[in-house]
């Protein structure tokens, strides 16, 4: 049996959901997981220890265990106490959560990068530590780090695919259930790997135009 | 007006440590009066001038601003509460400027008046427009430090701090981090400042600038206070020992 992509424009309303719904979660969980890091990054730095400790146990668990098992917890584990979630939403927590401690990493570090001058030029003029922090610190930290943590979003942007195995409708899921009709697997897995790709060039040219929009205010 | 002490600080100690840095200083400036700190690197200038707003606080020892101690001793929370009421009456001027990058010009200096003060946006954006006039750069208003001179940076720092409206300026060596040819510039700037009888203290290593500027000369050494007086008799007529080697060094360049 050859190679038949013929097969694959009759799937395209499929895949192109598929793939609205990988940027749909990409997007959510990636705004989960940037102010997620930042909330993240502040309490590990300034947080009272009643709160520190467990945002760094709960850090250590998702750095420490596999996204999808993270996935299955946060989906099929919480039911049972009663938390219902539906898939997305999940979803988007699981990720979202996931990268957020990677995130809160790089923006701890680079946090504790601004130099003292900062500090010193806010609270002269008479700002507190929260607005000197709120005001200037966290905004030239996050600046500094957008190109590492553009790198997390592409991740983020691929690991989405795990979503599938809870059953979001995602691009992976999408080519799956095409090839359930079809049999054509090879074909519709090239498929979405191309529309992936796509997804991936449209936001690396995003991360790159942010990158330069802020050049001048660094 | 005269005679009436602004700044005073009483039996200023500070040490890091066993390193005291600060020995028994007592130093009274009066309003609109504009006294230079000179003195050997490590005698301990900044570490005075950082303990005025608290930067630095001192170990022992008070410094009040008219009538207002501003090293109170008070629990965590008014103690912020407090300095960081106090520290809007004193602007300072740092060696390395200490503009905000992720802010334009504008934002530079409405930051405080609109957070502090609670000015409006247009009130804000015309008090900048004022400063800046002040400083000579009205067209750099939207502009990103990263894209100003040495000398502009200064400049626009020193618009930021005016534009809280303080009592007494501080500026630690506002000129040493710049270009030979960019130090004038701000010079005009601190004279101007003076003209219009602002409250100065200048830790500076420009005798010339001191000399022309100043009421007041203080020469430290190793932490003290080794001697004071008008420009005239420190730099021509020095008494001190210490300070004539010292002069000898600075002046003579
Ligand atoms: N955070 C600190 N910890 C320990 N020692 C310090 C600290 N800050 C300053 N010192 C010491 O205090 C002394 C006085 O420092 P200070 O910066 O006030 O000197 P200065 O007169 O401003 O010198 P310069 O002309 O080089 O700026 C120096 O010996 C310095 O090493
Ligand atoms: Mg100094």
């Amino acid at each position: 049996m050859g190679l038949d992509f013929s097969v694959v424009p009759d799937y395209f309303g499929v895949l192109a959901m598929g793939a609205g719904w990988t940027i749909a979660i990409t997007i959510c969980a990636g705004l989960l997981s940037f102010f997620g890091g930042i909330v993240f990054a502040v309490i590990a730095l300034y947080g009272h220890w009643a709160l520190r400790l467990p945002v760094r146990a709960f850090a250590f668990l998702f750095m420490g265990t596999p996204l999808l098992l993270q996935l299955f917890l946060i989906y099929f584990g919480l039911i049972q106490i009663g938390i219902d979630l539906p898939a997305f939403v999940a979803g988007v927590i699981g990720l979202g959560l996931h990268f957020a401690v990677y995130n809160s990493e790089l923006i701890q570090a680079s946090i504790l990068a601004v130099d003292k001058g900062q500090y010193e030029g806010a609270r002269t003029l008479g700002l507190s530590r929260g607005q000197t922090l709120r005001r200037i610190v966290i905004p030239q930290a996050v600046r500094a780090v957008i190109p590492p943590m553009g790198n997390n979003m592409i991740a983020l942007l691929k690991d989405s695919a795990l979503v599938s195995v809870i059953g979001v409708m995602e691009l992976t899921l999408a080519a799956q259930q095409a090839i359930s009709r079809t049999y054509r697997p090879f074909e519709f897995y090239l498929a979405a790997a191309f529309c992936y790709y796509i997804v991936n060039l449209a936001l690396e040219a995003g991360l790159r135009h942010l990158e330069r929009r802020i050049a001048a205010s660094r | 007006m005269t005679n009436q002490a602004f700044v005073t600080i009483k039996n200023a100690a500070k040490s890091y440590g066993n390193l005291e840095v600060l020995k028994d200083i007592n130093l009274t400036v009066e309003r609109g009066q504009i006294v230079a700190i000179i003195g050997p690197s490590g005698s301990g200038k900044s570490t005075l001038l950082r303990a005025i707003n608290e930067l630095d606080p001192l170990t022992s020892g008070e410094v009040w601003l008219e009538d207002v101690q501003i090293n109170k001793k008070l629990p965590f929370r008014q103690y912020e509460a407090h300095v960081n009421q106090v520290r809007q009456d004193i602007g300072m001027v740092f060696q390395h400027f200490n503009l905000f990058p992720h802010l334009t010009v504008r934002g530079n200096i409405t930051l405080a008046p609109r957070m502090l003060k609670g000015l409006s946006e247009a009130d804000a954006n015309k008090l900048a427009e004022e400063q800046l006039a002040k400083v000579g750069l009205s067209e750099k208003i939207d502009e990103y430090p990263s894209r100003l001179s040495g000398g502009q940076k200064q400049r626009v720092a020193i618009a930021r701090a005016l534009a809280m409206k303080p009592k007494v300026m501080l500026f630690d060596e506002a000129t040493s981090a710049l270009d030979p040819e960019l130090v004038e510039e701000v010079n005009q700037v601190m004279k101007q400042l003076a003209e219009e009888h602002m409250t100065m203290i200048i830790v500076t290593h420009e005798m010339d600038f001191a000399a022309s500027v100043c009421d007041r000369v203080l020469f430290m050494d190793q932490g003290v206070v080794v001697e004071e007086g008008p420009p005239s008799v420190i730099f021509q007529n020095p008494k001190e020992e210490r300070t004539r080697n010292f002069l000898r060094k600075h002046l003579s360049r």
